[in-house]
């Protein structure tokens, strides 16, 4: 026989509970610690070899040419990949598991959009391009557009806002010029249920409206007599969320909108959560009149750490002649067309009877380009029957997940009958002490982010559940197991929770030092020995 | 002599100079100060007028003044110091004082024993 | 369907936990009338990974990609070599699929990353601080002239002429509902830039001055004493930056003493992508913080001491100030700013003035080889990498006669400004470090031959 010559043996020891001492590098086995650029860069490297330019004549800088330093930082490549790699690795991902942000739609990013999107035809072309050299381009806005119209049983779609607040802003803007159209500018009031995203309000604010709530009924809808009672000739429109931030979905919404038109107004529906219906309802079908799509949440862009978004805006006959430049609308031959200012004019003679009357632009060049890309290659993946099915799949996982958890955690709407895409919690039956925060955190440990915590507003410590379509009833399970012990902690009044997360790259951060002394930029602690030498 | 307000603010008037700020009771609600904005001096406020504005992490609440006058000072501590405002609402932690104009207006405040019966209302 | 993970097992077996015998009983709270019994018509139905490649390569395939030909597009838009570390980097499922750092203790990644982007603008910019990002250069545009309102407490802004036309429509639009007045005017096809009118025109109205360096005919000027003009009126100077490459050659507007400013982040490790996403820069003075949109990354340290990074001063944010919030921005450009951010990493402080160098060093011989061509004027007398040429004649049918030829030359100032007539002689031309001398030259020789 022969012997092992290397002494290598399996080994276990036996379970020891005594944590070992911090070691050298304070980093945990996978778990690395990284210092800040400016820490381990300096001024003279590089991780770039610039091309070779022959140099010819002097600078024409106009007597502007840098003197001082910028202060930047460089890393070699090796050092980079490193650097973004090690911190990639601090942070939660749809990639690492279900990500039940309510409202936030975080389902899985299929890769395919990313190829799309990287092809060069659509990656590397400039958007002043003549446009003979940009058909492609424009065919997939053209195409994209075409696809959130029927989606939405609407008329037209401003396609550039740059994320959901931008296009709401642009929905909002377009209802201002209808109404200065009319000559009725004097409409100076937009209705908003106490439950709404606070983009909301801002956005109304901002176009010079007055904000006013609409109150909810017990079941968490908006009070629809209540709401007649207030229409008036002051009323410019109502803002709507559908399905609900309480993951509602508006039973009254089509007799909201006759009554809105009726006295005059119009119906803005924010389509954050457009997600639980898409493909079974068309927003058009219930009167609204103008909703913006967060291609970032039904249609699978990626939240890249938050944002880039995008969020074009579907809009009503009544709404489209108004919509931003550049904008994709329907014209009387039935085809779909990208309107920009130069041809306006010729667009709103041919195919508008001259009615076409932009507000103006809302950002240099068509919108989010990129995204674009991705949202097409998603739709045309899933098609109008897969479209339907990403509705059903989202809102039976909800379904799932409230009815799994309502023994255990406090569901104020529960009682009222199904939830759409998100289930609503709260912090109502909780040891003393313990709060919504603690089961976010503790929720942390578990392996998962938390849900999306204290909002909406009208609910006391809410927690609001999204899983989205793209997970497995395998992977539901395992979160409902995880709530259910974290909830269950919670009530039993476990006092680690109350630190918790213990075994997250960091623990519970300081805000309060954070906002009171703000550090929004690193400072070289170098220059006092700079000024001693 | 010292008023409050149901917006939780208090006052307290020597004279025609009135000093400003908000009650121990506020602060425990809003948590931890980060930033205090004070109204400029010489600043004409309407009782009822938002004259402050004070923020913990995660609100931002603004303050009314409980009558009307003329600013004569915000208090500039609380630019550095608006943990002030938790340690000390209704001392150190002042907001602001102002000439009264109409020292009537006083009449529709409440005192320091109707203000804790209010509270202890909440 | 690839992306749905639910068996039909599975649906049943969840179905009865819920209680409901069909998928219908959820949807019960729409209306009847608003059901649709079935996919929406007329659409197409799922189609595999390969179809859709097929159908999305064939509309690519349609555009002319500016890497394959001689191309000169700037105006707001600048074609760099981005390194490949920086697209796979920026693909990581950690970055990519990860979402606004609400728990910062699992979201370090994203946080450090936007506190080292901070700090890189701040000091490109010469500004004392800098926001997490915008949506794009002219958002920030108007955003910061909303800004400056609020500061001043003044509604006039007086827009210099160089300024980009879009951004300037952005504003105009913004305008309206703020009621803040633009002073506006159309560029001269000259080689001064209209600081002087500017000067004059700041009174005690108003509120910012907004210069765009280098502006959009690719001229340069000291906007020193346009800073101290401004500040004499206590209104604000804010600086607009389309090439943020342009600043590793020339000196910062903030080091000039600009009170914020802006820009465009796209040149810096993001693609040209028809417009967008792109990246706004946006930084200021420290003691205008408060009144900042967009998001803020900082410091902090956490229970046990250890340095951290948060969200911070949200309070500003229309999540919490509602209809008093600075801004209706809600989300910031996160993987643009870290396409940026990294790609600054990798060239530092030696690799961004190195190119800076290649760049201009390009651009003034393009702009030599181009103004020998008969009939052609350059007009700037200085420039970073981008000029004006005026050709003596309407430039836009000769961009179209020269993408017939497989060139793409530049942007005519007749498709920027429709209508100014004055304008419509101007081509402006970007030279980057992608164009190669034979790329001047086939464009010089073209030139010369629909000119003669």
């Amino acid at each position: 026989m022969s012997i092992n010559q290397s002494g290598w043996r399996p080994e276990m020891t036996a379970g020891d509970s005594r944590a070992p001492a911090p070691g050298f590098t304070g980093n945990k086995a996978l778990m690395l610690e990284e210092p800040l650029i400016f820490e381990i860069g300096d001024g003279e490297t590089t991780g770039v070899d610039l091309p070779a330019v022959a140099r010819t004549g002097a600078s024409r800088f106009g007597g502007l040419a840098r003197t001082a330093p910028i202060g930047l930082a460089g890393l070699s490549e090796p050092e980079t990949v490193r650097h973004y790699t090690r911190l990639s690795r601090q942070n939660y991902a749809i990639d690492l598991g279900l990500f039940p942000l309510g409202s936030c739609t975080m389902k899985h990013n299929p890769r395919l959009n990313e190829k799309m999107a990287r092809l060069p035809g659509f990656a590397d072309v400039h958007p002043l391009q003549p446009v003979d050299t940009v058909q492609g381009a424009l065919g997939v806005i053209n195409e994209l557009a075409f696809w959130l119209i029927e989606l939405t049983g609407m008329h037209g779609v401003a396609m550039s806002p740059k994320a959901g607040a931008h296009g709401e802003l642009c929905g909002i803007l377009c209802i201002k010029a209808a109404l200065e159209k009319r000559g009725e500018g004097h409409r100076k009031v937009i209705l908003v249920p106490e439950s709404a995203h606070g983009t909301n309000p801002a956005t109304a604010a901002f176009a010079g409206f007055t904000v006013e709530d609409i109150p909810a009924t017990p079941d968490g809808r908006v009070d629809l007599a209540a709401l007649e009672a207030r229409l008036g000739p002051d009323i410019a429109a109502v803002m709507i969320t559908n399905p609900n931030t309480c993951g509602l979905f508006e039973r009254d919404l089509k007799a909201i909108s006759d009554a809105v038109h009726a006295a005059g107004g119009y119906v803005y529906c924010d389509g954050a959560n457009f997600n639980a219906i898409v493909g079974r309802v068309r927003p058009g079908d219930l009167g609204v009149d103008a909703m913006h799509i967060n291609l970032h949440k039904t249609f699978s862009t990626p939240h890249g750490g938050g944002g880039p978004g995008s969020g074009p805006v579907v809009l009503s006959e009544a709404l489209s002649p108004f919509a931003p430049l550049p904008y994709t609308a329907r014209t009387r031959d039935g085809h779909v067309h990208l309107i920009e200012e130069e041809r306006a004019e010729e667009f709103s003679a041919e195919h508008f009877d001259g009615r076409l009357d932009s507000f103006g632009r809302m950002t240099a060049f068509h919108g989010q380009m990129g995204m674009f890309t991705r949202a097409l290659t998603y739709i045309l993946s899933h098609g109008a029957d897969g479209l339907r099915q990403v509705a059903e799949d989202a809102v039976l996982n909800a379904n799932y997940v409230l009815r799994s958890l309502e023994d255990v955690l406090d569901a104020p709407f529960a009682g009222a009958g199904p939830c759409m895409h998100e289930a609503l919690f709260s912090d109502a039956n909780l040891a003393q002490g313990f709060s919504t925060l603690d089961i976010a955190k503790g929720l942390i440990d578990e392996g998962f982010h938390p849900m999306t915590v204290y909002f909406p507003l009208v609910v006391h410590g809410a927690m609001l559940v999204e899983p989205t379509e793209t997970e497995s009833k395998a992977a539901l399970d395992q979160f409902i197991g995880a709530l259910r012990s974290v909830a269950e902690r919670a009530k039993a009044g476990d006092a680690a929770l109350k630190s918790a997360p213990h075994f997250a790259p960091r623990a519970r951060l300081d805000e309060t030092l954070a906002a009171r002394k703000p550090v929004l930029v690193w400072k070289d602690p170098a220059p006092q020995r700079e000024a001693a030498e | 002599m010292r008023y409050f307000t149901e917006d939780h603010e208090w006052i307290e008037v020597d004279g025609q100079i009135g000093t400003v700020g908000i009650t121990d009771y506020a602060q425990g609600q809003l948590g931890d100060i980060v930033f205090v904005d004070v109204p400029a001096d010489g600043r004409s406020l309407g009782k009822g007028d938002e004259a402050a504005v004070v923020e913990s992490v995660k609100a931002a609440s603004d303050v009314y003044s409980p009558v009307s006058g003329t600013v004569l000072e915000g208090n500039t501590a609380l630019a550095d110091q608006p943990d002030l405002v938790n340690s000390d609402a209704e001392g150190e932690g002042w907001f602001f004082r102002l000439t009264l104009s109409d020292e009537a207006e006083l009449e529709s405040l409440m005192d320091e024993a109707a203000y804790e019966a209010f509270v202890a209302k909440l | 369907m690839r992306y749905l993970p639910l068996t039909s097992a599975d649906r049943s077996e969840m179905l009865s936990v819920i209680g409901a015998s069909s998928i219908d009983d959820l949807f019960a709270d729409v209306p009847e009338a608003a059901r649709l019994s079935g996919p929406v018509s007329g659409l197409p139905s799922h189609a595999s990974e390969l179809a859709v490649e097929r159908h999305m390569t064939a509309l690519a395939r349609q555009n002319v990609v500016a890497g394959e030909v001689p191309f000169f597009l700037g105006c707001g838009a600048y074609r760099h070599h981005v390194p490949a570390s920086v697209d796979h980097l920026i693909q990581r499922g950690e970055f990519l699929t990860a979402y606004t750092p609400y728990q910062p203790e699992i979201a370090q990644g994203t946080l450090q990353m936007l506190f080292e982007f901070q700090t890189q603008v701040a000091r490109l910019l010469g500004t004392d601080v800098a926001n997490a990002s915008m949506y794009d250069g002219s958002t920030a545009c108007w955003e910061a002239i909303g800004m400056a309102r609020r500061i001043t407490k003044r509604g006039k802004a007086i827009l210099s002429s160089g300024l980009h036309p879009h951004y300037v429509s952005v504003a105009r639009t913004m305008a309206k509902y703020t009621g803040d007045a633009l002073e506006t005017a159309l560029p001269d096809l000259s080689a001064e830039t209209d600081l002087d009118r500017l000067i004059a025109a700041i009174d005690d109205d108003t509120s910012c001055v907004v210069v765009q360096y280098p502006d959009i005919l690719g001229r340069t000027a000291d906007l020193t004493p346009l800073a101290e003009a401004a500040q004499a009126k206590k209104a604000l100077l804010i600086a607009v930056v389309t090439e943020p490459v342009a600043l590793g050659a020339i000196r910062s507007p903030g080091e000039m003493g600009a009170d914020i400013v802006v820009g465009e982040g796209q040149s810096i490790g993001v693609g040209l992508q028809f417009g967008g996403p792109y990246v706004g820069l946006m930084g200021c003075k420290e003691k205008y913080i408060r009144q900042m949109p967009g998001r803020f990354c900082g410091e902090t340290v956490d229970a046990n001491g250890k340095r951290g990074f948060v969200l911070t001063l949200s309070t500003r944010e229309q999540h919490i100030r509602r209809e008093k919030a600075t801004s209706n921005i809600c989300t910031n450009s996160g993987l643009c700013a870290l396409a940026f951010s990294i790609h600054m990493t990798l060239l530092g402080e030696k690799g961004l003035r190195g190119l800076a160098g290649i760049n201009h060093a390009a651009a003034v011989a393009a702009a030599d080889r181009l103004a020998a061509v008969p009939g052609v004027r350059l007009i700037n007398e200085s420039f970073f990498n981008e000029f004006t040429l005026d050709l003596g004649q309407e430039a836009r049918p000769i961009v179209r006669a020269l993408a017939d030829r497989g060139i793409l030359a530049g942007v005519s100032l007749g498709r920027l400004y429709p209508g100014a007539d004055a304008l419509a002689n101007g081509l402006v031309v970007a030279v980057t470090e992608t164009a190669t001398e034979e790329d001047v030259e086939r464009l010089a020789s073209a030139l010369e031959e629909i000119l003669a």
